[in-house]
């Protein structure tokens, strides 16, 4: 039985429709990674299932519940957390601040605190105390997981979290998740990085126009498949 | 050689605006012909509609279409008023004469204002422009040769002498109280039309279309060149002027002046937002619907006190929230009806995000 | 006339000024909300602290202390079921309701209580005073500051030390973001609203306690309020009692000069600050 999936998932800012009918499945325990070319509707799949946007109810199922009509307070005391487009960090707060607000609204015993966040990325004990705008974007980038992490979240959506980094940063950020996968959450990840994609997720599905256009066991799918969902053509190269 | 302009021209016109602009001018006509109809009772009246009209036009300019929401505009009635006693009193000038000279003055005060008050973010710029209407009464209380903070009044041959009292009194057989009525009662009549005329006109042009930008974004019209800070300023300083000469005017006729009175923040600030909420903001209909509305609902319930300001402060808020662009906009949304068309016609509108993880209901 | 008088007064009432702002500082500071109805609230503790002290035939501290959570339920229901709705990028419905809101809180209080004059009797306290060398100062006006200070202390604590305060900040800078971290923000503005108005009725205490009020008190106290917040800077619960204490000299040293000129010397001191600090005294860094 799939702890998350989204059925017929529409959804719309104002009069344009940027989700036509998506259907994706999470499974428990499992890392599935999201790809698409910008403007394809990844992030508004994550701001659906997260609660920014209201949703049809019976649009998104979490443990066979309708939860599209939840505002984000309520997903999260289910155990959704999520890590937003753009890192989101409250310039107001300090790290660690940063950090402890992410168990405002979900306080379950589970594996992470303030002091395994500080194992999983030793960068922020140093500096807990700075304004989060003082941090380099990677660092910034831990904090923002490290937070979302906070609420011992039974799913962790991911959205974009190498934006920007360079890459040996990326593979820093990369290098935890086999420690949160650990812990047993499902992972969902978006990407526009599709070797990254591939390498951490258990599966894979390619959005364009809002729509999903393939999905498959990451090690079944082929460059030429992907090409084709990523760019709706097969006449070019992919990079 | 002449050309067809290709249909490109953005359609202000509607075809109930080509009606109403004949039955407003019959209208005009009928008010112009008030004084010899009606009994001076109604004269004075409408007086009181009619220069209510303009302090709510001007305000409807200022909050509907720059943004500048001031709960201030008492400063201007009451600078304009006082401006007009000092020329009459002190200087002898003829009191329709000091009208014009207290416009002038109410723009003189609205320079420094505006040099203060712009500095204040948005919703801060309201109380300070109540601070300055503050600061202009004491001030004006310690001006002892206008009776200090007890006020004064106007000498009565200053009013009895006015221009065109006498002339009016031998054309037409008045006398000389009817003379002055009708007289202020014109005044009143022209400012409106000019006031509406210079509204209906400047949001009609260009720079109207820019004001619009400026109110829905300001960011945005300044990346295509609307300078918003020259086109605040110039509102505010021609609301001044047209608040300021109102001020005057509708102390002509009381002919008695005090400062507590003249920088009413209840008469000429309170009254007037409620007229243009509840007529609906933003239209140059809506004050008219709206003063009408008071001056009934004020006939009906003056006699009921505070209870009667307590009413129309909840009535005021019930509209703000469930119908945010008056009665009128609840009207024209239903008839689809303007009587002047100055938004230009665009079907679609702006993005509405379903949002609900923003400040959540 | 004493120079270091004059200016302890004004020292003494700046305190008064600055319970005045906290209020609508904090208000401001989370939800960018300027209650033009926030006087208009002070007045109507200042009438819930009156009649308890004289039906009850209580001490009016004690009164205030009942007022309390009496006042948060009103700035939580006011909050969460009017303001919110009010709250988006368009400042003027905040504005009008609050100022709609502002004339049916002075003509219900009128219809209640009449256009008479009031003051809360706090007995001895009243009178007494301490000898603080070359000058006297009363012991309510050093309550009344000293409750600032204490006030300031105990909001900032809330602020930067708890998890609410954290919440507050958090809403403050990304509601959307806030919501995310299971955070409501319309129950996060109605909490900081509730807030504010236990910080009036503190500030109601002292103001009926110290001197007459009447329905129509309270537009007055809303400006100086305001002037404090401005000529403090905004975003600083410090800079806000700075403000409060300039304004409350400016007005007892225009008083000693000439009684009719206090709050005129008030208004003007505002003015000036405006021309030369446009952002305040003590601005915080950025915004
Ligand atoms: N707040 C918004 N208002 C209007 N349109 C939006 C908004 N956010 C995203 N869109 C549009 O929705 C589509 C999908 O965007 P998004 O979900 O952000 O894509 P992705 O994350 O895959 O890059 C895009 O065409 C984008 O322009
Ligand atoms: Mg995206």
């Amino acid at each position: 039985m799939a702890l998350i999936e989204t059925r017929g998932l529409t959804a719309a800012y104002g009069d344009f429709q940027a989700l036509f009918g998506v259907d994706i499945a999470v499974g428990t325990g499992e890392t599935i990674a999201i790809i698409g070319a910008n403007g394809a509707g990844k992030t508004t799949l994550m701001r659906s299932i997260s609660g920014v946007i209201a949703n049809e109810p019976a649009s998104i199922l979490y443990r066979n519940e309708p939860i599209g009509g939840l505002p984000a307070p309520d997903i999260l005391a289910r155990g959704i957390a999520m890590v937003p487009e753009g890192r989101k960090l409250f310039p107001s707060l300090s790290v660690e601040e940063n950090l402890l607000i992410g168990r405002y609204g979900r306080t379950v015993d589970g594996p992470w605190t303030l002091d395994s966040i500080f194992g999983l990325f030793p960068i922020l004990k140093e500096r807990r105390s700075n304004p989060s705008t003082a941090l380099s974007g990677g660092q910034q980038q831990m904090v923002a997981i490290g937070r979302a992490l906070m609420s011992n979240p039974d799913v962790l959506l991911c959205d974009e979290i190498s934006l920007g980094l360079a890459p040996v940063v990326v593979r820093d950020i990369y290098a935890a998740f086999p420690r949160i996968r650990e812990t047993g959450a499902s992972i969902v990840i978006v990407e526009q990085d599709i070797a990254q994609a591939l390498k951490v997720a258990d599966r894979v599905y390619c959005m364009m126009e809002g729509r999903v256009t393939l999905s498959g066991r990451a090690d079944d799918l082929s460059r030429d498949d992907i090409h084709k969902a990523y760019f709706g053509t097969d006449h070019h190269e992919l990079a | 050689m002449t050309m067809a302009i290709p249909s490109f021209t953005v359609e202000t016109r509607t075809r109930a605006s080509t009606f109403s602009a004949i039955a407003v001018i019959a209208l005009l006509l009928l008010a112009f012909a008030a004084p010899f109809i009606v009994s001076r009772g109604v004269i004075q009246d409408l007086f009181f509609i009619l220069t209510m009209l303009v302090l709510a036009q001007n305000w409807n300019l200022l909050a509907g279409y720059a943004g500048l929401i001031s709960v201030g505009q008492q400063a201007f009635v009451g600078f304009g008023a006082y401006t007009m006693f000092g020329a009459v009193i002190l200087f002898g000038v003829d009191p329709v004469v000091a009208i014009l000279i207290a416009g002038a003055f109410a723009v003189a005060l609205a320079i420094p204002t505006a040099f203060f008050t712009f500095r204040l973010y948005g919703p801060y710029f309201a109380i300070g422009t109540w601070v300055v209407a503050e600061v202009a009464r004491l001030l004006l209380a310690q001006w002892k040769a206008l009776g200090g903070g007890t006020g004064t009044s106007l000498p009565r041959d200053a009013t009895r002498d006015m221009m065109g009292v006498g002339f009016m009194r031998d054309l037409f057989g008045m006398k000389t109280s009817e003379a002055g009525d009708a007289l202020t009662y014109w005044l009143a009549l022209i400012l409106v039309i000019a006031t509406i005329g210079f509204i209906y006109g400047l949001l009609r042009s260009k720079q109207g279309l820019g004001l619009a930008a400026v109110r829905d974004n300001e960011q945005a019209a300044r990346a295509v060149g609307v300078d918003a800070m020259r086109m605040k300023t110039f509102v505010y300083l021609a609301t001044a002027f047209m608040t300021g000469l109102a001020g005057a005017l509708i102390y002509v006729q009381k002919a008695r002046i005090s400062p507590d009175a003249a920088f009413s923040v209840t008469d000429w600030t309170a009254y007037v937002i409620f007229i243009v909420v509840i007529g609906g903001i933003g239209t140059i209909e809506g004050p008219i619907l709206g003063v009408i509305i008071f001056f009934l609902l004020q006939n009906l319930l003056a006699d009921y006190g505070s209870w009667y300001l307590l009413m129309l402060g909840l009535l005021g808020i019930a509209v703000m929230l469930f119908a945010p662009r008056g009665l009128w906009g609840l009207f024209s949304d239903r008839t689809s009806i303007q009587l002047f068309p100055v938004r230009r016609v665009l079907k679609g509108g702006p993005l509405n995000l379903t949002h609900k993880g923003g400040p959540h209901g | 006339m004493n120079w270091l008088d004059t200016i302890l007064q004004g020292v003494l009432l700046g305190g008064l000024y600055a319970l005045f702002a906290a209020g609508l500082s904090l208000v401001f500071g989370i939800m960018r909300l300027v209650n033009l109805a926030h006087g208009d609230l002070i007045v109507l503790a200042a009438f819930l602290i009156l009649v308890l002290a004289t039906t009850l035939g209580i001490n009016p501290f004690v009164a205030a202390v009942i007022a309390m959570p009496l006042m948060f339920a009103i700035g939580w229901a006011l909050q969460y079921f009017l303001l919110n709705r009010t709250l988006g990028k368009d400042i003027l419905p905040p504005l009008l309701v609050t100022f709609g809101l502002s004339i049916v809180i002075q003509n219900g209080l009128l219809e209640s209580f009449s256009a008479d004059s009031r003051r809360v009797f706090a007995g001895r306290l009243e009178s007494a005073s301490v000898n603080l060398g070359p000058v006297t100062a009363g012991i309510m006006p050093l309550m009344t500051f000293f409750s600032a200070v204490a006030v300031i202390v105990c909001l900032n604590q809330l602020i930067y030390r708890t998890s609410v305060g954290r919440a507050f900040r958090a809403t403050s800078d990304d509601p959307v973001t806030a919501g995310l971290m299971g955070i409501r923000p319309q129950r996060i503005f109605a909490m900081a609203t509730g807030l504010a108005m236990v910080v009036v009725t503190i500030a109601a205490l002292y103001l009926g306690t110290r001197a007459n009020f009447d329905p129509t008190s309270g537009p007055s106290r809303l400006i100086y309020a305001f002037e404090a917040v401005i000529i403090g800077g905004l975003g600083s619960l410090w800079g806000t009692l700075a403000g409060g204490i300039i304004l409350g000299v400016a007005q007892t040293v225009g008083a000693a000069m000439n009684p009719e000129w206090q709050i005129l010397a008030g208004h003007l001191a505002f003015l000036a600050v405006l021309l030369f600090k446009p952002r305040g005294l003590f601005p915080r860094a950025v915004d």
